[in-house]
């Protein structure tokens, strides 16, 4: 639905570059390719994370607001399975804005992408958008009892950028935090997609975010029934 | 076994009133609601807005979980079985809500067909079949922000369809629809129990409920007030006069002393543009009108005018009674 209209399109391509500056600025001031290239591949990623993030919340409000959530709810379909695929549409259309930064930065910025393992850059990326959207179907779990909660998707856009080490590296950030960062999936597919480019050994990273999103999905499915349980409760399914 | 039994259904909402100092409201909507409905049967939930019709059917469909009492469908409860229920139910809300507006009348119909499990082997067939039933063949492939609300409303009840329900709840399926929509609707509604399909319908139009149903249920503020065939409604009526009043003003302690009157069936007040109808309904073997218009001393009094009681008047006089 989201992919009819050409203005939500736009978006996904124009938005990233706003992303993709502030982090060119940042980085650019430290004189080192190096950097850059980090500084590059964390923003195409924060521009994932934003079209999951903002958009799974969204995706729950814009069913309340179509009257089509009681209707989902209402079907024999396992409403796990309902929201999962959207959640994954969601994080797929951040490809675009992955995409849109990485050629921001080659071409307003000169900055030149090289990635040794095409093969596994290719795959940590997926892994990533995966992980993306399980995280984003946990989230999308509890707006369909909060209505309220898609704030909730906003609120941890930006967080999210910082804890899962997209704009700068975790070693910066204080000891307490590195916990958080270590049970966010984003954290291990960013570093993946990194070593993937820079010739590592991306695949403890990429096992590690899989594995990560898939106990995501396992919660999800397990908090379904409760909070639809809940929904039903206190008539929370039929609000706008 | 009865199809769909309700049994003491009992359903209260919480709400909030005030931003600074939230004070908890308890709304109760449905009172101890209990009905069944045979095999075949089309059964009607007649009454008033805000009687608990909705929310009774919500209930009935597996959206709601009833504050206390139980219900089944088939067999099986709405609240521990609720997926049994939904496998064989279909429902109808109807209006301009329920539908993807940037999809087709189509693509909407495929998407619900895949949640419903309907085999894809038989999808295409059965959305055609559907479409074709509701009208709306060679409007499929155009996205439904450009339906009409008459088109809206058919393709709910297509949706409703896909699966083949045994069981239909249809939830005030024709307001708002012009009456050549509105008739086209019933007819169609008619045709599925002739093809052997349980429906529950509310509505709160009695000419409605009186054409289509079996059985009719009236419920008035959250309470079923009366059940029975339309004939079995009608005889409450059949005898005694009704004797319209129109008034500028009746006080409430008037409407009160009216119904004490020796011979008064029931008596009610309806609200037009700029008076009121007073409607009091007399045993055939009473004239009252003498002291009808005695009671309306120092009311400002228009046009009085006598008729025979319709089925509307039995349903009017039922739901309005405290």
């Amino acid at each position: 639905m989201i992919a009819r209209s050409p203005f939500e399109g736009y978006g996904q391509v124009i938005y990233p570059l706003f992303f993709a500056t502030v982090a060119f600025f940042v980085f650019r001031a430290g004189d080192s390719p190096r950097s850059l290239v980090y500084a590059s591949l964390g923003a195409a990623v924060m521009g994932m994370w934003s079209a999951t993030s903002t958009t799974a919340g969204g995706a729950m409000q814009r069913e309340r607001w179509h009257g089509t959530l009681e209707l989902l709810v209402g079907t024999p379909a396992h409403f796990a399975l309902v929201l999962l695929p959207i959640t994954l549409a969601m994080a797929t259309i951040g490809i675009y804005s992955l995409g849109a930064t990485l050629l921001y930065g080659r071409f307003l910025f000169g900055i030149e992408l090289e990635v040794v393992h095409p093969l596994q850059f290719g795959i940590a990326i997926l892994g990533t958008v995966l992980s993306f959207g399980a995280l984003g179907f946990v989230f999308a779990v509890t707006f369909v009892r909060f209505r309220a909660a898609w704030a909730l998707g906003n609120l941890f856009e930006y967080p999210v950028w910082l804890i899962g080490g997209f704009l700068v590296p975790l070693v910066l950030l204080p000891h307490w935090v590195q916990p958080i960062s270590w049970v966010l999936a984003p954290t291990w597919g960013m570093n993946a997609i990194r070593e993937a480019a820079a010739g590592g050994a991306p695949l403890d990273d990429l096992l590690m975010c899989l594995g990560l999103g898939a106990l995501y999905v396992g919660l999800g499915i397990l908090l379904t029934e409760r909070i639809l349980r809940s929904a039903r409760v206190n008539a929370a399914l039929q609000l706008s | 076994m009865a199809v769909v039994e309700a049994l003491d259904l009992h359903r209260t909402y919480r709400t909030h009133t005030g931003t600074i100092r939230r004070r908890a409201k308890e709304i109760e909507a449905v009172k101890g609601v209990s009905f069944e409905i045979q095999q075949g049967e089309l059964f009607g939930l007649l009454g008033p807005n805000g009687a608990g019709k909705t929310t009774t059917i919500k209930m009935l469909i597996t959206l709601l979980i009833p504050t206390s009492g139980s219900a089944r469908v088939l067999g099986y409860d709405v609240v521990k079985d609720a997926r049994e229920v939904r496998k064989r139910i279909g429902y109808v809300f109807g209006g301009e809500r329920g539908v993807y507006e940037r999809l087709s009348g189509y693509d909407n119909l495929r998407y619900f067909a895949e949640l419903y499990g309907v085999p894809p082997k038989i999808q295409k067939q059965r959305i055609d079949e559907l479409l074709e039933l509701v009208g709306l063949k060679g409007r499929e492939h155009e996205r439904t922000e450009g339906y009409s609300r008459g088109m809206k409303q058919r393709l709910h009840v297509a949706r409703g369809l896909l699966h083949d329900p045994e069981v239909l709840f249809l939830d005030e399926p024709t307001i708002g629809l012009d009456p050549v929509g509105a008739r086209e609707l019933r007819s169609t509604i008619a045709s599925l129990t002739q093809a052997g399909k349980t429906i529950l319908l509310t509505t709160h139009y009695m000419f409605e409920a009186d054409a289509l149903c079996d059985r009719i249920a009236v419920i008035s503020q959250g309470k079923i007030v009366s059940e029975g065939t339309p004939g079995q409604l009608k005889s409450r009526v059949e005898s005694g006069n009704v004797t319209e009043v129109e008034v500028y003003g009746v006080p409430d302690e008037t409407v009160e002393r009216l119904r004490g009157l020796e011979g008064v069936l029931a008596v009610w007040v309806e609200e037009r543009e700029q008076t009121q109808v007073l409607s009091v309904q007399t045993r055939a073997d009473v004239q009252l009108t003498a002291a009808i218009l005695g009671h309306l001393n120092g009311t400002n009094v228009g046009r009085v005018s006598h008729r025979e009681p319709t089925l509307e008047d039995a349903y009017v006089a039922l739901v309005t009674e405290e």
